[in-house]
């Protein structure tokens, strides 16, 4: 089949792509860009660990084709995290025992990226809810909620405001 | 768990969108949100020639209302819909069912229209359409047409969508003056429901129950009416006592789903549990009682 240019932003770089109708975004910001960072677990929308932002939404990244990311703005894990060091998202998973073998920790990182972005002081059950789609084999959860219990404590401590313009939804 | 080789079209406009479902026919698949096509690709359970992508239809999207009557276009996302003022007020069941469809991320792509046209018998929005007795506005090259939520689902992951047809607009007349209740059971929050009931209830000026609206979900292929429970209910005092007699009525030989995650009789168990939650949870939101 033929293959299709995609023009978008990837972590704010202007990017193209020469895809087939049938990749997926995840494969395709893996294969064709080499941002081997996003990890694919099932490739059919269950365990999360692919989650990306596009245009300011937490999304799927197994779910949308990558034909459809014409125009999309697009932020990966690269371009949640420093280059060298930690983010502050990072460090609090590695501090509480967050993750053992890491393959869904990317996905982790995306949701509580886009959490603290839009609300930088969320309640234990927005932490639950914004984590509620991601699958974990290793941890039993406990340690990556009490991570993003701490981030929410230090932003609180710091008076931390949003990052982002939120995504408003509102009518 | 890659899909089969398809061609793709990405159309901006309706006429566009019927001009290729005409051309292509049954080899022709629409995607709405993906959350549900997307997998079935994937594990080639769908495996169309063509994808017409509903995404860049503006016109499919958005959420109108006008004297109490919602118009809520098909492309119009989970999460928008969840996040809307309007269907939080005028529409709570639906906000109530949404809560429960997926999590953030699903809910970020997935579409109202997409859930209801993808008809998985356990979905929470067919089942909300069916208890407002919502209106179906579906549309081709033919034109438009309306069906009833009632005849809009016919079985399992089937519409009475015809080849060419997509849904376009779902029309919900809110009622003011009532409660909602929704309660699913489910192993893990956003998972498919082992059984969901959905509850509408209106009171009359001296607090009996004048209208009463019961749901049961995940059961059979398409949600039921209870509408004996309901008949039951009417012109009486709603206390949680009347509401567990009244669940008793619930036709547990309309059952019909069996299977080695959830067992029929274990669906016929907690079905009453659900639907006197969801009943009792609509009477305490119509502020007329308390349970």
């Amino acid at each position: 089949m033929n293959k299709r240019r995609v023009d978008l932003t990837v972590n704010n770089r202007a990017v193209s792509m020469m895809v087939e109708p049938r990749l997926s975004l995840a494969d395709a910001l893996r294969g064709e860009l080499g941002l081997t960072g996003t990890h694919l677990g099932c490739e059919h929308g269950v365990c999360g660990a692919c989650t990306i932002i596009v245009d300011s939404d937490p999304v799927r990244g197994c779910l949308m084709l990558a034909v459809q990311a014409e125009g999309a703005e697009i932020v990966t894990i690269e371009g949640a995290t420093p280059v060298v060091g930690l983010s502050e998202i990072q460090a609090a998973l590695r501090e509480f025992h967050g993750l053992q073998c890491g393959f869904c920790t990317p996905g982790m990182v995306m949701v509580l990226h886009h959490l603290f972005s839009n609300n930088p002081v969320p309640s234990d059950s927005e932490i639950r809810e914004a984590l509620s789609g991601q699958l974990c084999r290793c941890t039993g959860y406990q340690g990556i909620v009490n991570a993003a219990k701490a981030v929410a404590a230090r932003h609180m401590h710091q008076n931390v405001q949003p990052r982002e313009t939120s995504q408003d939804h509102r009518e | 768990m890659k899909p089969a080789p398809f061609d793709y079209f990405a159309p901006t406009t309706l006429e566009e969108v019927f001009e290729l479902l005409n051309r292509y026919g049954g080899d022709a698949r629409v995607i709405a949100g993906g959350q549900s096509l997307v997998p079935m690709l994937a594990l080639r359970l769908a495996r169309p020639e063509v994808v017409v992508d509903l995404n860049r239809v503006p016109s499919l999207s958005g959420i109108t209302e006008e004297d109490g009557v919602l118009r809520i276009g098909a492309m119009t996302r989970q999460a928008r819909a969840l996040a809307s003022d309007i269907i939080g007020t005028k529409l709570p069941l639906l906000h109530q069912g949404l809560l429960n469809v997926g999590h953030p991320p699903t809910r970020a792509r997935g579409t109202l229209g997409g859930s209801i046209s993808h008809a998985d018998p356990a979905a929470e929005t067919p089942m909300v359409m069916l208890a407002y007795g919502a209106k179906m506005v579906i549309a081709g090259s033919a034109g438009e047409r309306t069906v009833e939520a009632a005849e809009f689902t016919l079985d399992t992951f089937e519409t009475c969508l015809e080849d060419g047809e997509i849904l376009k607009e779902i029309i919900v007349e809110a009622s003011a003056d009532e409660g909602t209740g929704f309660s699913e059971l489910a192993r893990r929050r956003g998972d498919f429901a082992m059984v969901s009931a959905a509850a509408r209830i209106r009171l009359d000026a001296d607090g009996r129950c004048a209208e009463a609206h019961l749901m049961i979900g995940a059961v059979a292929p398409v949600p039921l009416r209870c509408d004996a429970v309901a008949d039951a209910l009417v012109g009486t005092q709603l206390t949680e006592r009347r509401i567990r007699d009244a669940v008793r009525l619930i036709d547990l030989n309309s059952f019909s789903f069996d299977n080695a995650e959830v067992s029929l009789a274990y669906r016929r168990h907690i079905a009453p549990t659900l639907a006197s939650r969801a009943l009792a949870q609509a009477v305490g939101r119509t502020g007329g009682l308390r349970t």
